[in-house]
């Protein structure tokens, strides 16, 4: 497995959020910085029978065995297969209270940037057909508009994109 | 250092002293005249005077010291270790740990103890009589011979397993009957027309021998006979001699020494057999380029890398076995109470201290073992008066032991008590509706209901156990360690329950297999036998999935179609039959891969509540496998017809 290494530095602060940039069937998502663990081209994957379709595989991770998860699927995003631009996004993160490595499918990823706390808005309660409490916040950045998910719902959800 | 620091070190301290001597006091209990324990309490003792004094924990001090002079006595002589002399101090070591704790302990019940232990002391000193001197046991020869019946086999019987057990007791020579094997055209491969003859010294008594047949007991001629020492053993005998070497490790507690151990976090450990693992992966990576490489340099470096991965992971999987006598430590101290609550008298035996077992396995064992004993004590010992009418003597002996058979540890679990009783269990049972009444059940059935959730048989409810939620409990948790359980009760012997355990839980023997694109790993203990479905079966099988093998029906799975992988089936697929207690059920596979020595890694929560799997592992290619949850896939189709898997989405 190849790693691409990405020099990820946590200072926050004024800047604001720092943030790992990506796309998921052509709208820009970013997660915080700090969760990020490292970025993968895809490798093999296990696909996991009877799994739910969000966190249908596992990958070998540095010997750890992790789920892979799909946001594009919480957000009824279509879910294309791989390109050469796709990639896995591996981050720390706590699901049901035991802090774990994941990885999240993204078809490409783009920049470690940061993104000012001015820029960034509460998700309106309209005008997206998104479950609402998914997406943490909105921000704006050249007319482009880029989804922070939370993350913690969606996981504590499985990732189930309707509300039921 | 600060003194909180201080304190904090000397409370840890303290908390392994006083160990020590609860652990020195119990064994004294039952060696009382074993100097060496003398000693051993002794010095626990004075260290944790003389570090109390220093910490400034000057009540413990002088407490400890009156224990310590009390004890000087008996190191020099004056005064026998009585039970009653123990029991004093024991008592006293609760008030001392209440002391070193900083509890609030009221004077007055410091002093009642000391008065208590002084007057143990004195009339010891004035009886003097001698304390009963250690009995010297002397290994017996014994000469067994035995044959089992024909079908044991494909009743799920080992014979290797009980030959590993027998040389756990001692030196072993065994030779194998083979006058009663039939023609090679009349010979039927799954029946045991096998004798064995073993020559077998060992200082355990008879009814240790016994007990390695006890399960199958109905099924088998045995013979056993003591040799004494001027009778010489058969002369056909000594061909197969096990070197002393190989033997499991004896009862001799004493080898392991806590003071010569390093503390380390488990989870560094975990951590380091994570690194192990990967190295292992990689090194099989590189070996694989090696060999396509025509490098001499490269391909030496690559074996020699090759040897130290392995011998780093077998001494990793070292480092992380520890030795039972500290799980069963604890227990003493259980028995000594339960005796207390349950006005029972209770001995405590336990054989095998020194058998090692992988950690984790080890602390999850504690729990089903703690109900284990409580069950014996309270369903299984009579009161005294009820054993003394039975003509057994007043004190209820509870066995605890423990040994290496190959790539197992049994533990067992035993009481000279009451035994099950039948005729409550069924009626239990048909209350619960468990099953029918006109339902027609083995004796072995009758007791395995005992496991079933919510079954209880204690008439009363009473503190310790009988709460009704039990003993499935226990069986839920061993089988989640990929053991299993069994409960014996011969009539007037008391009950036992025997544990069989895999060494480690990190690593087990898996068979390889392939669905579709993916590959399995299938437990290999679980693996009966391997088949291959004919286009015939296959075609009569459409409608129903059953399947006949040697005139016994059994259900079998089509992992392609559980598993939706969407792919035509090869045409010629395997079935591996896997076994789950007594159910067996078919597993319908692409093809069979081969064994593969696996490395367990735990799945995350998305994916944990599937029940089709209980892990998965890397490949020598680092891709991953799921191991398939045998009891869980045998469970589901032997009970209840399973829906195939179904995303959750």
């Amino acid at each position: 497995m190849q790693a691409q290494s990405i020099t990820v530095s946590a200072t926050g602060g004024d800047d604001g959020l720092e943030v790992l940039t990506f796309d998921l069937a052509g709208e820009t998502f970013a997660l915080e910085a700090v969760l990020v663990r490292e970025v993968l081209d895809r490798s093999p994957e296990t696909y996991v029978p009877g799994a739910p379709s969000f966190a249908d595989a596992v990958i070998n991770f540095r010997g750890r065995i992790i789920p892979l998860a799909d946001l594009r699927l919480a957000f009824g995003l279509t879910t294309s297969g791989s390109s050469a631009d796709s990639r896995v996004i591996v981050i720390e993160f706590e699901i049901d209270g035991e802090a774990a490595l994941l990885g999240l499918r993204a078809d490409k990823v783009y920049e470690v940037t940061a993104i000012p706390d001015a820029a960034t808005e509460a998700a309106p309660r309209l005008g997206t057909h998104w479950r609402p409490d998914f997406i943490r916040r909105l921000a704006k950045r050249n007319d482009d508009i880029i989804v922070l998910p939370d993350l913690a719902a969606i996981f504590a959800a499985r990732g189930r994109a309707a509300l039921s | 250092m600060s003194a909180d620091e201080g304190i904090g070190i000397f409370r840890v301290e303290a908390q392994e002293l006083l160990e020590q001597i609860e652990q020195g006091l119990l064994d004294l209990a039952h060696n009382p005249g074993e100097k060496e324990l003398v000693a051993t309490v002794f010095r626990a003792l004075h260290t944790l005077k003389g570090s109390g004094a220093m910490f400034g924990f000057d009540a413990l001090a002088a407490f400890t010291h009156h224990c310590e002079t009390a004890f000087d006595r008996v190191r020099k002589g004056e005064v026998p270790a009585t039970r009653e002399l123990v029991t004093a101090v024991l008592n006293a070591m609760d008030h001392m740990r209440a002391l070193a704790e900083g509890r609030a302990a009221a004077a007055t019940e410091g002093e009642r103890l000391l008065a208590a232990l002084e007057l143990v002391v004195g009339s010891a000193a004035a009886g003097a009589g001698a304390p009963m001197p250690p009995v010297p046991i002397t290994p017996t020869r014994w000469h067994l011979r035995f044959t089992l019946g024909p079908d044991v086999l494909v009743n799920g019987t080992r014979p290797l397993p009980m030959l590993d057990e027998l040389r756990a007791l001692g030196p072993c020579e065994i030779k194998i009957i083979t006058d009663h094997i039939p023609p090679l055209n009349e010979l039927i491969p799954t029946e045991c027309h096998l004798g064995w003859d073993v020559l077998l010294t060992t200082d355990q008594p008879r009814a240790a021998i016994e007990e390695v047949f006890m399960f199958v007991m109905d099924d088998m001629t045995l013979a056993i006979e003591a040799l004494t020492a001027d009778t010489a053993g058969p002369a056909v005998l000594a061909q197969t001699q096990v070197p002393e070497a190989e033997l499991a490790p004896g009862g001799d507690a004493k080898a392991w020494r806590p003071d010569a151990s390093v503390r380390v976090p488990a989870m560094r450990l975990d951590e380091l057999m994570d690194r192990v693992g990967e190295l292992v992966i990689a090194q099989s990576r590189l070996k694989q380029i090696a060999s396509a490489s025509i490098d001499m340099n490269l391909r030496s470096v690559a074996e020699e890398i090759e040897h130290l991965a392995s011998e780093l992971r077998d001494s990793m999987m070292s480092v992380r076995m520890v030795p039972v006598v500290q799980l069963f430590g604890r227990f003493r101290r259980l028995i000594h109470d339960l005796a207390r609550e349950t006005g029972k008298e209770i001995e405590l035996v336990t054989e095998g201290e020194s058998t090692e077992l992988d950690k984790t396995v080890i602390e999850r064992l504690a729990d089903p073992l703690v109900h284990l004993i409580r069950n014996a004590a309270d369903h299984g010992l009579e009161l005294p008066q009820e054993r003394h009418a039975a003509g057994k003597p007043g004190l209820g002996r509870i066995t605890l032991s423990a040994r290496q058979a190959g790539a197992e540890v049994v533990i067992t679990v035993r009481d000279d008590g009451r035994g099950v009783n039948r005729a409550r269990v069924r009626a239990k049972a048909e209350e619960n509706g468990l099953i029918a009444p006109t339902a027609v059940l083995s004796d072995q059935e009758l007791l395995q209901m005992v496991f079933q959730p919510g079954f209880s048989t204690a008439a009363t409810v009473t503190n310790l156990s009988g709460r009704g939620v039990g003993m499935d409990v226990v069986k839920r948790t061993i089988e989640g360690l990929r053991g299993t359980l069994e409960l014996a009760s011969p009539p007037g012997e008391g009950s036992v329950v025997r544990l069989r355990i895999p060494l480690t839980l990190a690593i087990i023997d898996g068979l390889l297999v392939r669905v579709g694109m993916a590959r399995y790993v299938i437990p290999l203990s679980a693996v009966e036998e391997c088949l291959e479905l004919s286009a015939e079966q296959d075609q009569r099988s459409a409608g129903r999935s059953l399947l006949t093998i040697r005139g016994q029906l059994v259900p079998f799975i089509r992992l392609h179609d559980m598993f939706r992988t969407g792919l035509a089936p090869d045409r010629y697929q395997k079935i591996v039959v896997i076994s789950s207690g007594a159910d067996r059920v078919g597993l319908v596979v692409d093809q069979i891969l081969g064994d593969h020595q696996t490395v367990i890694k735990p799945l995350s929560p998305f994916h944990a509540e599937l029940g089709a799997f209980s892990g998965a592992t890397i490949l020598g290619d680092g891709s991953v496998a799921l191991i398939l949850d045998v009891g869980a896939l045998v469970a589901a189709e032997t009970h209840q017809h399973p829906a195939p898997l179904r995303a959750v989405s």
